[in-house]
């Protein structure tokens, strides 16, 4: 005699999320998407300026724990969001695509302020050209560097985000797979793409590559 | 029944040496803020003239800009001069703030590397310069002086890792800002284009291959060796199980 009851076969519901979204599913998703949106762990990987606006957005005025985000958790293996604030060198690209990776799925970031999203002024020998050409983000939050205001706006489009995943989409959990030879993880023709200067900049010399 | 003892309480032989404070141009005068001070001209440090009567040809030309004296040396003699002025009782440069480097967009204006020194003991700030012709035979090499201050170490290798100018005579002369296998060159010169040489994806593969967990070993950034350097005062107060800044 145990707790658990054995299931019967003739009862058993035959669950196929491809091709059946059945009314279980759907409050399934909305369940489980509900919990996550509201109880978002941020990893911070703040660099510079937009970290003050980040600490200040987490402090007791604008007050993130409103979002299920009091914790911030400095330990990518219990964390959910990876808050990139600031520019980030080629120097720490491989600790953020290391951090990245040691985060567990479901997983998402967060490209906080200009210099993130797309190097910002720093169009330099030494500055990543937004972070997308290191790891995939999710939500861009423009600004330099962004009010708090606009990071928490960033974060209710992310719970958004999150609210309308669905089980079915068996391409949400993929995993990054970066070549193994180059380290990149979308083509190298498409980050010189994403990096190219713009603004008053095109006019600075560049040598052949 | 024992006093506790008090680690905190200052120690009577605390043998700081003493000395009196030589303002120069105004003797026996507290320390003020300058005021007024001129772009061009006004008196130059007295350390230029005791260099010329001890060197006499190594030492160039010398001027005084913002109320800092720039003194040109020959780079055969740095590491002499150098010496002397840290040691000698008449100057006690004890403190080496920065060593960099200048270089102009002229093509025949050579590239200048730059020592300031700060004597603490006479209130002296006195600014060193090698010139480096670039004139294409001329090696971008200077003595090292981390035999004199061996906080120069890593302002060295700032310096060659932003203009690739070689100090002989560094124990480790190593990149210290761009990562050590850094292959674009040397960013800060005037034919560095400032995007870098090379295409973005291709910074992006290089930066990528780094193994982050080899950056700086934990015997590289201990202090512990260089306890029995200290000054005495120092290691006693460390020693004791002191505590700065409580």
């Amino acid at each position: 005699m145990g707790l658990i009851a054995k299931p019967d076969p003739a009862s058993a519901v035959s669950y196929n999320p491809q091709t059946q979204e059945g009314w279980v599913t759907t409050r399934l998703d909305f369940l489980v998407n509900w919990g996550r949106a509201n109880s978002l762990w941020p990893m911070p990987f703040g660099t510079a300026c937009c970290a003050i606006e980040f600490m200040a957005s987490a402090a007791s005025h604008f007050d993130l724990a409103r979002f299920g985000m009091e914790r911030m958790s400095f330990s990518p293996r219990q964390s959910d969001v990876l808050i990139c604030a600031g520019r980030v060198p080629f120097k720490l690209a491989p600790v953020i695509r290391r951090i990245y990776q040691q985060m567990h799925q479901p997983k998402w970031v967060i490209s906080m302020g200009a210099c993130a999203s797309s190097g910002g002024m720093f169009d330099s020998y030494a500055v990543v050209q937004g972070i997308d050409t290191i790891i995939p983000v999710d939500v861009y939050v423009p600004g330099c560097p962004p009010r708090p205001e606009g990071l928490i706006y960033g974060i209710m489009m992310l719970q958004k985000k999150i609210m309308e995943e669905r089980m079915s989409n068996t391409a949400l959990r993929d995993e990054m797979m970066p070549d193994p030879t180059s380290q990149l993880y979308i083509p190298p023709s498409r980050i010189d793409e994403l990096s190219e200067p713009f603004g008053n900049s095109v006019h600075q010399t560049r040598s052949a590559p | 029944m024992s006093a506790p003892q008090d680690h905190r309480a200052p120690s009577q032989d605390h043998g700081a040496p003493t000395f009196t404070v030589v303002h120069p141009g105004q003797p026996g005068d507290s320390p003020v803020t300058p005021r007024g001070v001129p772009h061009k001209g006004g008196p130059m440090n007295p350390s230029v003239d005791a260099l010329r009567a001890k060197f006499g040809a190594a030492i160039g030309r010398a001027s005084v800009g913002w109320g800092e004296t720039t003194v040109f040396i020959d780079r055969a003699k740095l590491l002499e001069v150098c010496a002397w002025l840290q040691s000698d009782a008449s100057q006690s440069y004890e403190y080496l703030s920065d060593v960099t480097a200048v270089e102009y967009r002229d093509h025949v204006r050579p590239i200048e590397v730059v020592w300031h020194l700060r004597s603490l003991k006479y209130r002296r700030f006195l600014r060193l310069k090698v010139e480096l012709p670039k004139d294409g035979k001329t090696a971008l090499e200077v003595p090292s002086v981390w035999s004199v201050w061996k906080g120069a170490d890593w302002l060295e290798r700032e310096c060659y890792d932003m203009f690739g100018i070689k100090f002989d005579g560094h124990p480790d002369l190593r990149r210290i800002l761009m990562w050590e296998q850094y292959k674009e060159g040397f960013p800060l010169r005037k034919d560095f284009p400032m995007r870098g040489r090379f295409s973005r994806s291709e910074q992006l593969k290089q930066a990528l291959a780094a193994n982050p967990e080899a950056r700086y070993s934990m015997e590289e950034l201990s202090i512990a060796d260089a306890f029995e350097d200290l000054p005495t005062d120092m290691r006693k107060r460390l020693g004791g199980g002191e505590k700065t800044g409580e």
